[in-house]
This record gives C-alpha cells, structure tokens and sequence, in this order.
C-alpha cells in the first residue's frame, strides 16, 4: 500500500554550495546515501517527512482493510485478507525503522500522527463499505501503490531503498489477490457483479488521485527528483497506472467511471476527464469521511496498549537487575 | 459418526479462537504485536481449514470447508467456551492463547501417533505451530504478571475471568472412544505442569475454582458467540449459494 | 514510566552455509521478545533458519568522514590479489 505523491516537502537546506554540489555529484553517479553520511539538511527532512507519511499510510491502511477481516465471506479470503493487513503492518514497521536511521523515534512519529502534524495517504479516509471494497482496494489501491513504489527501490537513501524492496516483493500478492476477488464477484451473481460495480465507482477517483496533483501543481517535486528521492513525475506514474488498468477493468466486464476517458493514438496511453482538486486538498486537509474515525483507532490502540509497552519495560528492567545480582 | 463430531469440535475451537485473534489486527498494544498476533491466528485458521474439509469428507454429503464454518448457528458450534472468550484485553487475549495452547500443544503430541492419516498430517505441523504459541503468549503472561502494578493486576484479573472455562478442555466431547484422538482427560498433568511453570515466574496462582463452566460441547454458549458468528456470516448468508 | 521500547537490529541466516545478514530492526523491550518479534516479522515467508538480535546502541559503526583514510589506502596494494603475478600458461591452474 502506499501514499500519495508527497504534501508539503520543504527542501530548503542551508549548506554552502560547495558541499551541495558535492552531494549532488554523488546522487548524480547514483550513489547511494547511508545513514551516517553527511546530507544537506532539507535532504534529511524530506526524508523524514516522506517515509513517515509512507510509513503511517501502511498503519492507517490497515483499518479500512482490517474492517472486513472479520466478514470475509470464505476461509481461504478470511487468511489472505488477514495475511495481506499483516503485511501493511509490516510494511510500516519497515519504514519507521528506515525513517528512524535519521535520527527520529518511531514513538516521535506516532505522536505526530496522532495529534494531526503528520500526513498520510488520503484514500484511507474513505470507508469500506462491502465486501467488494476489499477487491477494489487491492486492484487499484496496491496497483497505484505498486506503480509508485518500485521506482523507490532505487531511491537515493540506501535504507529507504532497501525497506522499499522487501515490501515490493512482499507486495506483489497483494494486487492479485484484489483482482481476483472483483473478478470472482464480476462473474459471480448479479448482486455481486453490482456490488463490484459500485465499490469500483467509488474508489476509481480516489485512487487517480494517490498520485498527488497535476506536475505543474506539486511544490517541490523538482528538488526530489534532483536528488533521486522520487524518480518519476505524479502525473506520469498515474499515465502508467490508467493505461494498465484500464484493459483489466474491460476484460471482466466492469466500466470505468470515467466518460471523458478515451484511447489517445498519438501519445499511445488513456486520456481521462477531469480530477476533482477541490475534493483531493479537503481530504488531504484531513476532512474525509472516515478521517476523524482513522485518528480516533489509532489513538486508542496506542492508549490502551501504553500499560503493555510500561510493563515490558518494567520486567526488562528488573531481568537487567536480577543478571546483575546473579553476576 | 464420532470421528466426524470429534473432528468438527476441533475444527470449531481453532476457527473461534482465531477470529478472536484476528479481531486484534491493526489495533494491538505495539506494531510487532500487530504482526505476531495474525500469526497466531493464521496457524490456527489453517488448521481449521484442514480439519472442516476433513469432517466434510467424512459426512460425505458435499458439504464444503465453508458450508461449515458459514451456515451453522450458535447452537450447531461445538467450539470451548474459552475459545469464544471476547479479547477484552491484552492480558486475557495471550492467558486464553497460553490455556489453549498449553493443551493443544501436548494433544497434537500424542494425536501424532494415532491411528488416522489426515489427523497425523495435521498434528506434525500444528505440534510446531502450538510450541511457539506456548512461547509467545508465555513470556508475555510472565512479562504482565511481573510487569508493573497495573499489568500485574490486569494478569490476575485475567485468571480471575478465564480460568473457570479451562475445566472444559479435558472433557472427552464427541471424541469419547475415538481411536484416532487422544483422551483429552489425560492430557492434564502436562497442561498443568506447562502453566505453573509460567505462573511460577509470572508471580501468578492457579485458582482452585468452584463454579467451572461448560457446555460448549453441546452448543450451550456464551451471549458473545452470536455476535462472533453474526458478523462472519453475514456476507455469507446474505448471498445464498454466490462464490466468493 | 515513559520510556521507549529500545531499537534492535536483526540478522537472518538463510540457509546453512551462509552467513547472518542484516534485514532490518524491530522495536522490543528485551532480548527474548526482540528474537519473538524478529520472528514474527522478519520470517514470515521461510526467509531463514537461524536469528540475530543486537540491541541497536550496541553496534560501534566506522565514520563516513574517515572512509578515505579507512579504505582508499588498500587500493594501490595490488600485490594482495592473485592476478598481480604472471605465471605462465604451461604452468597450468594454481
């Protein structure tokens, strides 16, 4: 699963021109950037800024999912969607600890979640409404969240990169899985055919607009790409993504709800209507239907699970003290 | 048709206990728990595949895995009472997980030597699969019991409210003279043995307790199972006959 | 309390014969529940047979500041490497 093009990267650093320039001749030779090297300090923040809204994605993520682990309609869905939640919890395990070799905790970035400071990816402020969601979700969700993330895998902050290829190869059952539950429902009864019908109507737009906005739009997306954090353009990656899937919606009978979307010859890909910004910045601003909901889980987990982490840390405490004694 | 109700309680209680589990998913105490837990409840759905798709054969009426777990009710479910115990908290959802295992770790041991294929096959994997169960749900039991006041107090409460319902585990059931199932009865000494070892240093007792509950066996349950089976079957039930 | 759960590191084997490498880290109040979770997290798809666990803070790392005067000096020792000596075909493999 992933996030949205990044919202509101600041790239100012303040390093003289010498050192950036040095820096860049390293991510031009696609060196990569470990931990301990020295980076300009809006490196470092977008950085961090990125692979936490990543990495919270991956834990938001897992609430809309998680909602229809317990209904899953046969056994074997009732693993693989468990299989599959896990895994986004995996994924922002990851990243935490790839953001956390930056010199940020992951507790530190919990609390930002939490109290509002921290982004994440706006398609899981919509809700889960039917089981078709699920296939939907997985099909289209993961389909744009693969199309961003594989470029990751070379990104220029060697732990980021190396994060983004463990969840690339864990995700790769992810999408299947979606496709193959629409599909199922797209040659099953015609309620479930509807249903499919229905939950692509309403996650198609959302997923469009994971990419972020127009190019001509994105601050700061030139800095990124100049120092190979992102490699391809919002606008390209949401190309690509439209023109793959497009002929998979056509081969199990569902429409894209789309009716401006046409075949353009000359550029060879997909044109599509327009995107409605206006409902893309209300979410990202936090004012989706489910955002409130999201937080409030998120909160609670943490909350209610405070007096486990105390006590773990209670006993390690008095294990270190008993080795000490026995010593 | 013994084999068949022995092997349908079996198939019950792992699917019950591992919708329980599965409920924690993206809501535990820490993210690690948020993946150790699925875990667990992974190990335990699989085995309950197995096992329903066995007792399916066994009828011989083209019942699926499904069919099992999806279109009977609260009644029909022979599952323990411990299994469908709700996870109120993260105390009692690893005691329930430790109780469970701790038996079904020394079950699965001696079923593994018995007379019948399919439940040899599942023994061998599930032996490994309860061991680590045991482990994982162990060590925190001892990390709460001997944590902090609140997780201490949590621990004994957690006792307090679960131990009536293991009475249950040893009961015979439906396997009463089953050659290819272990008597369950003999399985207590070692469930014993495996809880005073970790209450031992989780500064936890074993209650002697008057009032033990039972009944699941005989689909006398507890109000919460309804709702456990309400919500899994509800997409289920609402498209009859559909493929999902 | 309010401290956080120390940062472990965690290293897989992934079948005997190799060596452990670094996969990632994991969050864990001690030793026994970090090897749990590296379980849990890091081998979930047979990923290996064997499991390292090193408290984070425990590891000592070069300085990238010196990786000049750390490494650069070996490059011109050439006479390390087997190729640097000529022997003739006839000799055959050695």
């Amino acid at each position: 699963m992933y996030s949205q093009g990044l919202i509101g990267a600041d790239g100012r650093t303040t390093e003289s021109p010498e050192f950036l320039e040095a820096f860049q001749r390293r991510i031009d030779a696609e060196e990569k950037i470990e931990p301990n090297d020295a980076m300009p300090e809006g490196y470092r923040r977008t950085l961090v800024r990125q692979i936490g809204q990543h990495a919270h994605s991956e834990i938001v993520g897992m609430l809309p999912e998680g909602n229809w682990i317990t209904r899953a309609p046969s056994l074997r869905r009732k693993a693989a969607l468990l299989a599959k939640v896990q895994d986004e919890g995996g994924h922002g395990l990851y990243l935490y600890a790839a953001a956390e070799t930056l010199g940020v905790s992951r507790d530190q970035m919990t609390e930002e979640l939490l109290d509002g400071r921290a982004k994440y990816s706006s398609i899981f402020n919509y809700p889960t409404l039917t089981w078709a969601d699920i296939g939907v979700i997985g099909w289209l969700v993961d389909g744009a969240a693969i199309m961003n993330q594989i470029p990751l895998c070379r990104c220029s902050y060697g732990p980021y990169a190396r994060a983004m290829i463990r969840v690339c190869k864990e995700e790769s059952f992810h999408q299947r899985q979606g496709y193959e539950i629409v599909m199922t429902l797209a040659r099953g009864t015609p309620e479930q055919k509807a249903m499919a019908q229905d939950a692509l109507n309403r996650w198609w737009w959302p997923s469009i607009m994971m990419f972020g906005p127009h190019d001509a739009d994105s601050q700061h997306s030139d800095q990124s790409m100049a120092w190979k954090i992102k490699r391809f353009s919002n606008d390209e990656l949401r190309q690509k993504f439209i023109d793959a899937t497009v002929p998979q919606a056509e081969f199990i009978g569902l429409t894209i709800p789309d009716p401006d979307l046409t075949w353009n010859e000359a550029k060879g890909g997909y044109d599509h209507g327009p995107i409605d910004w206006d409902e893309f910045w209300r979410v990202v601003k936090g004012h989706g239907p489910m955002a409130k909901d999201r937080i409030k889980a998120r909160r609670k987990a943490w909350d209610d699970g405070a007096w486990v982490r105390e006590a773990a840390l209670a006993h390690a405490e008095k294990r270190r003290a008993r080795k000490m004694a026995a010593e | 048709m013994a084999l068949f109700d022995a092997v349908l309680e079996l198939a019950d209680d792992h699917l019950v206990l591992g919708h329980r589990l599965s409920e924690w998913c993206g809501h535990a105490p820490m993210l690690e728990e948020d993946l150790a837990m699925p875990n667990m409840a992974l190990d335990l759905i699989g085995t309950a595949r197995t096992l329903y798709d066995y007792a399916a054969t066994l009828e011989g009426q083209g019942r699926t895995e499904d069919d099992m777990a999806y279109l009977r009710g609260e009644r029909e479910y022979r599952n323990l009472l411990l299994c469908e115990r709700p996870n109120e908290d993260f105390a009692q959802t690893m005691l329930r997980q430790l109780y469970f295992a701790a038996f079904m770790h020394p079950y699965w041991q001696a079923a593994a030597g018995g007379g019948d294929e399919v439940i040899r096959g599942v023994a061998g994997k599930a032996v490994k699969e309860m061991a680590y169960h045991i482990r994982h749900a162990g060590e925190w039991v001892i990390r709460l019991g001997d944590g902090t006041e609140e997780s201490a107090r949590r621990m004994k409460d957690a006792v307090e409210a679960l131990h009536l319902y293991t009475g249950e585990l040893f009961e015979e059931g439906a396997a009463e003279g089953v050659d290819a199932l272990p008597s369950r009865a003999a399985i207590k000494p070692a469930w014993e043995a495996t809880i005073d070892h970790i209450f031992g240093q989780a500064l936890l007792s074993r209650p002697v307790v008057q009032y033990p509950q039972t009944g699941g066996r005989r689909g006398l349950h507890g109000e919460s199972l309804g709702h456990l089976l309400a919500e899994m079957q509800s997409v289920y039930r609402a498209h009859p006959g559909a493929t999902w | 309390m309010s401290g956080e759960v120390p940062l472990w590191e965690v290293f897989i084997r992934p079948r005997n014969g190799l060596s452990h490498k670094h996969v990632g880290s994991i969050h864990a109040a001690d030793e026994v529940m970090a090897l749990q979770a590296a379980r849990d997290v890091y081998t979930r798809r047979g990923e290996g047979n064997s499991i390292w666990v090193v408290p984070s803070a425990a590891i000592t790392a070069s300085d990238p500041d010196q990786a000049g005067e750390n490494f650069e000096p070996t490059a011109e020792k050439i006479y390390r490497h087997p190729t640097f000596y000529d022997i003739p075909d006839e000799v055959g493999h050695m």
